[in-house]
């Protein structure tokens, strides 16, 4: 074995074990703020787990949608709606997460066990290298070009659908913001986040 | 099998951390009361399912990686579920001030 096996060896456990505790310690802390953080983390340790199997368009990718915007928007939304409330007590609370956790535990032993038993027929793995992003374009501009296309109107349905639901009912009057003179008048008003009649 | 694989990482590694990834994100989904950490449950899913779909483009497809181009695509489809997510959420707790799961039962019968 010599010292590119064992790197790559090392950095694997390393990308594992970080992946393993985080998806845990995410689902298990009662304090939301540290579990987004450690949501980053998991994100940052599956995009190495990319770069172990030579994608680094993918990486990248990765890095830059799940750290850059999706942790982010969970960030903000964590700040928007972050009220501290005293969650009521429901009967058979323990019961509901020994059964899940029971269930959850056969589908892990299901898939482990379908994933060591079968003989995969392996080439092994291919380094392919920096023309891995050549060949992602040619895909995307030949034979997956409709999929393609559709992404691209899933995201404008998606960003037209989040602006519209996430709107504020109260209308703030332009005349207010370009209101140079005296800059405080908005702070002054503190419009809340919920709107008046949805509080009664 | 395991001696054909020229890496050192044999590709049910990949597996085992996939599905364990997976499942910590089943649980996550069926047993959180915050809204929050649903999402963040439903995003450790898909990135089980990417990670599934990388190491097998890797190991079996050779140097064609059609994996990585669907994983590109559910990397893309994952941003626009995230986003609609949190800005149903946010109308959600603009019209019930909670956001906890068990409180949003107005379709149960």
């Amino acid at each position: 074995m010599n010292i590119a096996y064992s790197t790559e060896l090392i950095c694997f456990l390393i990308l594992s074990a970080v992946i393993v505790s985080g998806s845990l310690a995410v689902v298990l802390l009662e304090n939301i703020v540290y579990s987004a953080f450690l949501l980053g983390g998991v994100f940052m340790a599956v995009a190495g787990l990319y770069l172990l199997l030579n994608a680094s368009f993918v990486a990248a990718a990765q890095i830059l949608v799940y750290v850059g915007a999706v942790n982010v928007l969970i960030l903000f939304a964590i700040m928007l709606v972050n009220k501290k409330e005293k969650l009521k007590p429901i009967k058979g609370l323990k019961t509901r997460k020994l059964i899940s956790g029971g269930v959850c535990g056969g589908l892990l032993i299901l898939l482990l066990r379908v994933s060591i038993t079968t003989k995969w027929n392996l080439p092994g793995p291919t380094s392919i290298g920096e023309e891995a992003t050549e060949r992602i374009g040619e895909h995307l501009f030949t034979d997956y070009l409709l999929p393609f296309e559709l992404a691209s109107i899933l995201l404008l349905m998606a960003m037209i659908g989040a602006i519209v639901l996430a709107r504020r009912d109260i209308s703030i009057s332009t005349g207010d913001i370009n209101d140079f003179k005296n800059k405080k008048s908005l702070i002054n008003k503190k419009i809340p986040l919920l709107s008046e009649n949805s509080l009664k | 099998m395991l001696e054909n694989s020229i890496g050192p990482v044999p590709l049910q590694a990949y597996l085992i951390v996939a599905a364990f990834l997976f499942c910590t994100g089943v649980w996550g989904l069926i047993n959180s009361r915050n809204a929050v950490r649903v999402l963040m449950s439903i995003e450790l899913m898909l990135n089980a399912v990417n990670i599934n779909l990388m190491s097998f483009s890797s190991y079996i497809d050779g140097s064609i990686i059609r994996g990585q181009v669907f994983s590109i695509f559910v990397i893309t489809v994952a941003a626009a579920e995230a986003a609609v997510g949190l800005a149903i959420l946010l109308s959600l707790y603009r019209n019930r001030v909670t956001i906890d799961m068990e409180s949003f039962n107005l379709l149960k019968w």
